[in-house]
């Protein structure tokens, strides 16, 4: 494989192509509401009417409007349609020819998607991801041939730093700085993990990329490899993601099969292989080293740092671990350059962000905006709001985040405004809440999560969530007093403080966020305790008495 | 060899570069607090009790795992650490069953005397009273979940010193519980040695020897460093 049949394959492709493309989404959200049968239903459509010669029904990924699924998208005419059913089908088709299509069109130009910025996300729902062919003709595993060929290891991390780039899993750490170290450690086996254990609740972005366009990821990882000097690469995906993990695999079979993986990759010396490894269903495993522990087969328990996995990781090799948003990030950066990337986004958080945008709102589904749009126009422009009353709060960050109350709406979305109003960027999951919301329900419902997947290897973490679950439930009971409140806070603050994790350290957040911001809501449920009633009886009686 | 400078509560000490904080207070003379550290396994930070805090560092860390490096200044005694210790301590109580007027090991027992030393006398956190179960199927041991605090040394010392790997953690979070074998009852796991290191290993009287009463349980972590030091350093000394 070189450049020039790359290119052949890319053309090849293109003059299979039919013109009208009918672009119908596969992904695990539209075909829980039997997107499959509509793909089926519109093949059989365009036999029935002998369009075969220039309309194709393409199996795409997500397009991210999720909340009106199925969708079915027909190119170049940009027609959208919504909320598809398999009958639907022949009408889409007939409409083609002129006749009136039956369901619901949408606007392709509607504020939720014109707001957006792909960059990640370009070819989602455009291309069939399970069709190597497809995204080569759209420019895939050209990065990872300029990255090898005009570029030395130490310039693709050079690119990377420049590009501003961070962690897009939660933390924000620079992922330039991280491909650096792994890099400057001495020459030997190292490792590429691509962590694919996305666990926060309503967050499905991961899913989403992994999905819609696996490519992406394998040839960041390539690319990855390539700058630090690893051959083998994992990418461990939760189980709860089946439809990933099959696409992951085929890909990483096409890939293999055109010389684009394994050995001596575009007839060079660089060879890269890439492995699936499947998670067990514990959200812990998100967090690096206990990732790293459950590859390499044991009980996935957090280890303390440091060590880093940069300098000891995977089979005590130094080994760069990045989330799939973060490493499907990379072949634009090495395509377009790293000044290309900096220019998108704010000061110090560039580039676009991913969020899964669920909860009260009128528009539900998957968005990539630039870095420092305000929640604001996310959740009124691009949201279309709440559908009855008023917003309340918006919850970032999962878990780990906090709630960030309708007064501080016009906050930049970036990793350091986030942080300031105590809430973080996390790995991309908001949801919005309005004024139905119980907030203290809120805090009680994340404590029940982290309580429930703490690995229990720390004290404060095993059963600290266990006595802040109690005590958040005591007050929703109506049965707790001021005293439980301040006790609440000092244990809030004594798990954040002192939990060997990032998922202890972070799990007192959402407690912390909405006593900061809806303190009031806690008050109101509290009750006098028992001395103060019995000193009030007793004074009604000698009232009485006298 | 070369020698790192620090000061632990205003003392100054100097060790091998690589040594553990822990290990530095020790030679400091300055107590640290520690419940699942055991001088021989690998330490796992995993108790919080031996957090210490370090001047220019935010975060606390802990003793048993955090390497010295020069000019390092810990503190280990500040009223927060004081605070989050006893806490942690009522964390514990909290969370199983330790009573211990009818405890093996009372009088002997590490969390006990981690509770004095923290100036713990009472749960502030309401008594979980777990529901957990004692396993007498081991002719010569038992165990008692409920006094466990899962501090994992008889899981590492089983793996480590005695390489049987008889005891494993099993589920997670509340539902943590030391599991023998392959979820099989102790007496049944054909790979214990019946050595009794778990038994010495273990802080609290969860672990003992059948037969043994109220307050009569002397486990002797010592035996467990006696061996360590023969093994690396070939010295049989006590």
């Amino acid at each position: 494989m070189d450049l020039q049949s790359l290119q052949d394959i890319a053309k090849a492709e293109r003059d299979r192509q039919k013109p009208v493309r009918v672009h119908c989404c596969t992904s695990t959200g539209c075909r829980a509401a039997d997107a499959m049968g509509i793909y089926g239903n519109l093949q059989q459509a365009v036999k029935d009417h002998h369009l075969d010669d220039h309309v194709e029904v393409v199996g795409v990924g997500c397009m991210g409007f999720c909340g009106r699924g199925p969708l079915v998208q027909v190119d170049p005419d940009e027609r959208l349609y919504e909320e598809v059913v398999p009958d639907d089908a022949a009408s889409i088709i007939e409409a083609m020819a002129g006749g009136e299509a039956k369901p619901i069109q949408g606007d392709p130009q509607h504020p939720f998607f014109a707001k957006q910025m792909r960059v990640v996300r370009e070819y989602s729902g455009k291309i069939d991801p399970e069709r190597i062919e497809d995204y080569i003709a759209v420019g895939g595993y050209q990065s990872l041939h300029k990255a090898i060929y005009e570029m030395t290891p130490a310039e693709v991390v050079d690119q990377v730093s420049q590009s501003g780039l961070r962690g897009r899993g939660g933390g924000g750490y620079p992922t330039g700085l991280k491909w650096a170290t792994v890099a400057k450690m001495p020459e030997g086996q190292k490792y590429i993990i691509c962590n694919g254990d996305e666990g926060d609740p309503g967050a499905f972005m991961d899913r989403s990329i992994l999905e819609s366009d696996p490519h992406l990821v394998l040839e960041g990882m390539a690319i990855a490899g390539y700058a630090v000097g690893a051959n083998h690469g994992y990418i461990y995906v939760r189980a709860e993601y089946p439809l990933a993990i099959a696409r992951l695999q085929k890909g990483i079979q096409q890939a293999k099969k055109y010389g684009l993986l394994g050995s001596q990759i575009f007839d060079s010396p660089f060879d890269f292989k890439i492995d699936i490894r499947i998670g067990a269903g514990a959200f812990v495993c998100g967090e690096e080293t206990a990732l790293i522990q459950s590859i390499e087969g044991g009980r996935g328990n957090p280890v303390p740092r440091p060590p880093y996995p940069a300098e000891t990781g995977l089979y005590d090799c130094p080994t760069l671990i990045n989330n799939v948003e973060t490493l499907a990030n990379i072949t634009a950066i090495i395509r377009n350059g790293a000044d290309w990337y900096a220019s998108i986004g704010t000061e110090n958080s560039k580039g676009t962000k991913i969020f899964a945008l669920t909860g009260k709102i009128r528009n539900n589904g998957l968005i990539e905006v630039p870095m420092g749009i305000t929640l604001r126009q996310i959740v009124e422009e691009m949201g279309g709001g709440v559908p009855d009353g008023e917003v309340k709060a918006v919850q970032t960050g999962g878990p780990s985040g906090g709630c960030i109350p309708k007064s501080m709406l016009d906050t930049p979305v970036d990793y350091d405004s986030l942080r300031k109003v105590g809430s973080m960027m996390g790995s991309g999951g908001m949801v919005v809440m309005d004024d139905t919301t119980s907030m203290v329900g809120i805090a009680q419902f994340y404590m029940e999560f982290c309580r429930g997947e703490t690995c229990g290897k720390c004290v404060p973490c095993r059963t600290g969530t266990v006595q802040l679950y109690a005590m958040l439930s005591k007050i929703l009971k109506r049965q707790a007093t001021a005293a439980d409140l301040v006790q609440m806070e000092a244990l809030c603050e004594m798990v954040r403080d002192t939990s060997l994790c990032g998922l202890g350290q972070t799990a007192p957040n959402p407690v912390l966020s909405t006593l900061k911001y809806f303190r009031e809501e806690y008050e109101e449920l509290l009750i006098e305790p028992e001395y103060l009633r019995d000193l009030k009886g007793k004074a009604t009686a000698s009232e009485v008495g006298g | 060899m070369s020698v790192r400078t620090l000061k632990i509560d205003d003392k100054d000490v100097a060790v091998e570069a690589g040594t553990s904080i822990m290990d530095a207070a020790k030679e400091a003379g300055v107590p640290i607090p520690k419940l699942c550290h055991l001088e021989g396994l690998t330490p796992v930070g995993a108790c919080r009790m031996c957090l210490v805090e370090i001047e220019g560092l935010n975060k606390l860390l802990p003793a048993c795992v955090t390497e010295v490096s020069e000019g390092m200044v810990i503190h280990t005694q500040t009223p927060k650490l004081q605070e989050y210790r006893r806490m942690n301590v009522e964390l514990i109580f909290a969370e199983g069953n330790h009573v211990c007027s009818i405890c093996v090991a009372n009088g002997n027992c590490e969390l006990q005397d981690v509770a004095i030393e923290v100036g713990m006398d009472h749960s502030r956190f309401p008594y979980r009273f777990p529901d957990r179960g004692v396993d007498l199927s081991h002719p010569l041991f038992g165990i008692d979940h409920n006094r466990c605090i899962l501090c994992t040394r008889c899981v590492r010392v089983c793996d480590e010193v005695e390489g049987a790997h008889v005891w494993d953690v099993a589920q997670r979070g509340a539902a943590c519980y030391i599991v023998s074998g392959l979820n099989q009852p102790w007496g049944e796991v054909d790979a214990c040695t019946s050595c009794g290191k778990c038994v010495d290993a273990c802080p609290t009287g969860a672990i003992f020897k059948q037969g043994s009463t109220t307050g009569e349980k002397q486990a002797d972590a010592d035996t467990l460093e006696f061996l360590y030091t023969a093994r690396e350093k070939h010295q049989w000394t006590r």
